[in-house]
């Protein structure tokens, strides 16, 4: 019993981390209509961003968090107007494959720059609580909290504000939203400063609970897709269940199967929600 | 001037180009021909190196085999066994949408990638299977032109059979279903009969393609050949070279390999400390190309033509 909440807890921690990086794969899809696959490697991008303030500024972790939020959020507007906004008008398809290869130039950058060793922000181990009989990291603490924060953040910038209705709008219907006069390419730049910066968070927290490398985003961008398919892809809310459901599914397999194999459980999940309810949980796009 | 390892190079440089050749038109029968989007091709071609090395190997190794096959029984098996798996994931994800299907597939080649690295009774595990014979040995020994040969020959034959397919009504009804689904179903063809035939010829393709690269270097192990960059590579080069366009897709491997293979030549002067991060470099500039081919010229190099023109022209 124990080793199961013990699964859960850990399966709680990697929920939040993708719930953060299926928000914005799933806001790009409603907005933008494609799949962004160099998602996986913003991550990694907002990871080495914390990294440098945290080596070079020698900043805490969470005071670097902001900082590489912000540079993620740039990097990923400056992606779309140099290479994205000009292939707008062709299919989503030439956008997929044109993502497919900044998610390449973005990991080789990172590679370029810090190079290919492992690395983590603060070495040492820190003693984790102890509660019965789970063990819980202070890491952990920090990741399920910041993950909180910044969705209620989310929610009250989509429910409150003038540019988040504009966007919950052109998700659901996008002509409609720019005949009312929406203001579409504002809202598309939202749309990136938000992803960018969630996935910058999905990477930090990503590398406080594993570590440092240009591959560990890339390696998200499977179960980062399985929870935004799962919540209803386009869908922001839905990304947040589907992100937990997946996070527990695949700690939880563990018990069963043998970690190595874990990613089967983000395919399998795909390919089941896919075929017996192919909008999602919560109804997205079809 | 060292002719002979000029010569050798040579070889090894146009064997290399001509593999990525078979790959590209693997995935031109996919992407090109049916509009399937499939990033794990890194996938099949594991599948075919490993099924074919299993399959020619002498016995007595610590992975699964040897049978100490000929090499063409082993590039056939690569084949089948590419095949059987395309097909096996086919009928799963065959519904899928283009975007869908993409994820999918990254999904497929992940999962084969973490069985052969962990399944050591069948592949041996990161270690690895070595001494994977040459092709035409008993004649050539070790000479690099007889693998070139078989190369060239895989690329001949998987060039005209496609051609053959493409200006077939079959590859009629495959371009219909990639450029309007709806009335190829409106015209009674049984659609995902089609796709499901074209994911796992594709994918048989790619699997010949890591067969032919087994022999070629005589050692695979899970990590030895990224596989992303493979993945990559090969998107690239039939982007380059026009999707769709079988003659593009052997003009875009052969092209890419150059530019691929000239950056090795360009990062190899750089200073010591340098080349480590030499191939990420190498990647980076690919990946730039790859945004300036689809802003400029997103058709490619040869620009896709339909049957009849060329048979005017």
């Amino acid at each position: 019993m124990a080793d199961i909440l013990q699964l859960l807890v850990y399966g709680v921690v990697l929920g939040s981390i993708l719930t953060l990086g299926a928000i914005g794969v799933s806001l790009i899809y409603g907005i933008l209509r494609f799949a962004h696959f160099a998602h996986g490697d913003m991550m990694t991008v907002g990871a080495y961003a914390a990294l440098v303030a945290v080596a070079a500024a020698g900043l805490p972790v969470y005071a670097a968090l902001p900082l590489a939020m912000a540079a993620a959020a740039a990097v990923a507007v400056a992606i779309d107007r140099i290479v994205y906004r000009p292939l707008r008008r062709t299919s989503p398809m030439i956008l997929l494959i044109s993502s497919f290869g900044m998610a390449l130039v973005l990991r080789s950058a990172v590679q370029l720059v810090w190079g290919p060793a492992n690395r983590v922000y603060v070495p040492g181990i820190r003693v984790p609580y102890q509660v019965a009989d789970v063990r819980i990291g202070v890491d952990h603490l920090v990741i399920v909290a910041g993950a909180v924060v910044l969705v209620i953040a989310l929610h009250l910038f989509l429910r409150r504000t003038r540019t988040g209705k504009a966007m919950r709008a052109m998700a659901d219907n996008a002509e409609l939203a720019r005949i009312s006069g929406v203001d579409t390419e504002r809202v598309v730049l939202w749309t990136w400063v938000i992803g960018g910066a969630l996935a910058a968070a999905a990477g930090v927290f990503l590398a406080l609970d594993t570590r440092l490398h240009p591959t560990v985003g890339w390696h998200m961008l499977l179960p980062v897709f399985a929870a935004a398919i799962l919540g209803g892809i386009g869908k922001p809310y839905g990304a947040i269940a589907g992100g937990l459901t997946i996070g527990v599914a695949q700690e939880l397999s563990t018990a069963v199967i043998a970690p190595v194999y874990k990613p089967a459980v983000a395919f399998a999940v795909i390919v089941v929600v896919l075929i017996v309810r192919p909008r999602g949980l919560l109804g997205g796009r079809g | 001037m060292d002719w002979a390892g000029l010569a050798g190079y040579g070889a090894f440089f146009l064997t290399m180009a001509g593999i990525y050749a078979v790959l590209a038109l693997g995935l031109n029968v996919q992407w090109g021909f049916t509009g399937q989007f499939n990033i794990g091709i890194a996938g099949f071609f594991a599948v075919g190196a490993y099924a074919s090395a299993i399959a020619t190997t002498a016995p007595g190794g610590a992975h699964l085999g040897g049978f100490d096959l000929p090499v063409w029984v082993g590039l056939a098996a690569a084949m089948a066994a590419s095949a059987v798996i395309a097909a096996a994931v086919g009928l799963l994800t065959v519904t899928l949408r283009a975007d869908y299907l993409a994820i999918a597939t990254i999904g497929i080649a992940e999962i084969l990638r973490l069985v052969l690295k962990n399944e050591a009774w069948l592949t041996n595990g990161v270690r690895g299977i070595a001494g994977i014979p040459r092709p035409l040995a008993e004649m050539a020994g070790d000479h690099p032109a007889a693998i070139l040969l078989v190369v060239l020959a895989a690329v001949a034959v998987v060039y005209l059979a496609l051609e053959r397919g493409r200006r077939s009504p079959w590859g009629r009804v495959l371009r219909a279903i990639r450029d309007n689904e709806p009335a190829a179903r409106a015209a009674g063809k049984n659609v995902l009969r089609f796709r499901l035939q074209a994911f796992v010829l594709g994918s048989a393709i790619m699997g010949l393609g890591g067969a032919l690269y087994a022999h070629t270097v005589g050692f695979i192990s899970p990590e030895a050949f990224g596989p992303e960059l493979v993945t990559f590579l090969v998107w690239v080069m039939l982007i380059a070279g026009g999707s769709g366009n079988n003659r593009g897709a052997v003009l875009g491997a052969l092209a890419i390999w150059l530019v691929w293979s000239g950056t090795e030549i360009l990062t190899g002067r750089l200073p010591p400390d340098m080349v480590t991060r030499a191939g990420a470099v190498r990647v980076l500039l690919i990946g730039v190309l790859v945004q300036v081919i689809l802003r400029w010229r997103p058709a490619g190099l040869l620009p896709e033509r339909s049957p009849r023109r060329d048979d005017d022209a």
